[in-house]
């Protein structure tokens, strides 16, 4: 059974129409392997080839990795939440209450939303303390870190804007408990929670552009220093790997 | 190649003319090639294959849990009514925790900041990329040291009362003061304490007092932010 789908596969693989689109056939040869990476927009960013050493799980515990996929398991639940969201009060809340009583399979998405949230942070921060703990962050890799402090402050704030976005007493105490902070900042503190939340209460304009924020900017923002993260993890020549790590797992 | 056509820019091409630097040998180190970093392997299928396995495990985890675990929600926002307490989530329950003891300015905006710019410059330091045991040069006059800040830590966090931030911080000192004295071969700990550098163990001393705080805020602070047991359930 296996071998008849394997030797399908590789079939499919020849024909004119796979060749086509994917610019080559079967890789079977490292040539071809390597194309498979550099000739595919969505794997051009990463090496050919990579050290044996760094693929052990030990390296990484795939943390970095597993905060990446993370952040994509967000934008695709995130995008089936807007169809259901309304950012306006009170209308936001009783979207809420809609996703747990009328849409099919409402509860499981934003379950699976929130819980993605939290772990993406959590991931974040052990990745980080990971790196930190390896040596990850020394020469070449010292803007790599820089980068990686930015990507937590954005996960962070990615986070924290989602969480007014219910508009229930969980969310809205929370903000305003959180931006009450801001006002302490001397000279720009009170401007500054101003613009935050675009008056001087959390109400309207601030669920506005909260969900402006969560669903549009930072995303953004995200992704692009994601994007110059990996690169440059491609650039630095990988993974910081140690004498003592071994290839196996 | 002419080089009329050039455009002037100040510098050539021609490597002969103009060198480049190309090593640059630091202390105690040489400019032998010792690469024992192993051997390469193709990307694909080596990484993508295990990308993918991350990938299925993250997918079935986050929709086995996503089914039996519920997101909170909470009545409709009413600013007119004020729970206590009023948390923030959990990942700045440790910041409220530091806010009840400090001033705003200080818990809010001094300490985060200082956290923040602590972090970025990290791999700056040549402290940080060497990396020599603690105890490796000058110990006695390092050991004074940090007893001094440990002692003026203490003595400024027990004048603001911050018991929780003082007790994760005197248990590391008591650690790094302990691995001062013990002889690397009388343990495993002793010797695996006397091995780790400065950046290790300022790292540690963040990461356990955060650690503490976030805990302590999450399940021990109950109305008026005052100390409540976890299994004994307040208000409700
Ligand atoms: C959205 C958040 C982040 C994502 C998606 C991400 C992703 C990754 C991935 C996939 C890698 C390579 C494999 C691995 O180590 O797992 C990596 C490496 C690295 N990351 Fe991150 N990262 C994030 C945040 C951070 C943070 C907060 C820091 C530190 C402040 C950081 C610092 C680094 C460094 C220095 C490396 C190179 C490690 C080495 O050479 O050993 N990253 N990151």
């Amino acid at each position: 059974m296996a071998t008849t789908l394997h030797s399908l596969l590789d079939q499919l693989r020849e024909t004119r129409a796979w060749k086509s689109v994917f610019r080559r056939g079967p890789a079977l040869t490292n040539r071809t392997r390597s194309q498979a990476v550099f000739g595919n927009l969505f794997l051009h960013w990463m090496p050919v080839k990579v050290r044996e050493k760094s693929l052990a799980v030990r390296a990484s515990y795939y943390l970095g990795s597993i905060s990446f996929l993370l952040f994509l398991a967000l934008t695709i639940t995130g995008i089936l939440l807007m169809f259901y969201y309304h950012p306006a009060v009170p209308q936001a809340y009783r979207d809420m209450k809609d996703l747990r009583f009328v849409v099919s399979n409402g509860v499981f998405l934003r379950n699976a939303h929130r819980l993605a949230a939290q772990l993406m942070v959590l991931l974040v921060f052990l990745h980080m303390f990971h790196v930190f703990y390896r040596g990850g962050y020394k020469p070449p890799h010292e803007f790599n870190w820089v980068v990686g402090v930015i990507l937590l402050l954005v996960t962070l704030f990615l986070s924290y804007t989602g969480y007014l976005l219910p508009w229930d007493q969980l969310a809205f105490w929370a903000i305003t408990v959180g931006t009450n902070i801001m006002s302490a900042m001397p000279v720009i503190g009170g401007k500054l929670r101003f613009t935050l939340l675009g008056g001087n209460l959390v109400g309207e304009n601030a669920l506005l552009r909260f969900y402006v924020m969560h669903v549009v900017v930072l995303p953004l923002i995200a992704f692009l220093f994601i994007g110059i993260h990996f690169w440059r993890v491609q650039k630095d020549g990988g993974l910081t790997v140690r004498s003592k790590d071994d290839g196996k797992e | 190649m002419t080089e009329k056509n050039k455009i002037e820019t100040g510098f050539g091409s021609d490597a002969k003319k103009n060198p480049q630097r190309i090593v640059f040998v630091t202390r105690k180190t040489s400019a032998k090639v010792t690469d024992d970093r192993g051997p390469l392997l193709m990307t694909y299928p080596h990484l993508l294959l295990r990308e993918a396995i991350a990938a299925q495990i993250l997918t079935v985890a986050v929709v086995l849990v996503a089914l039996f675990w519920d997101a909170p929600l909470e009545q409709l926002a009413n600013p007119l009514l004020t729970p206590n307490p009023a948390k923030a989530p959990w990942y700045f329950l440790g910041l409220q925790e530091l806010l009840h003891y400090f001033p705003p300015f200080v818990a809010g905006v001094i300490l985060p900041g200082l956290v923040v710019l602590a972090l970025i410059v990290i791999p700056y330091f040549n402290v940080n990329i060497e990396g020599a045991p603690i105890w490796e040069r000058n110990p006695a006059r390092h050991f004074r040291n940090y007893v001094a800040v440990i002692v003026a830590l203490t003595v400024l966090l027990a004048a603001f009362d911050a018991w929780t931030v003082a007790a994760p911080t005197l248990a590391i000192g008591a650690v790094l003061i302990w691995s001062y004295f013990a002889k690397s071969e009388a343990s495993a700990a002793a010797r695996y304490f006397r091995s780790r550098p400065l950046s290790w163990w300022l790292m540690t001393w963040f990461v356990f007092v955060a650690l503490i705080l976030t805990l302590v805020g999450t399940f021990f602070r109950g109305p008026g932010w005052s100390w409540v047991w976890p299994w004994r359930p307040y208000g409700a």
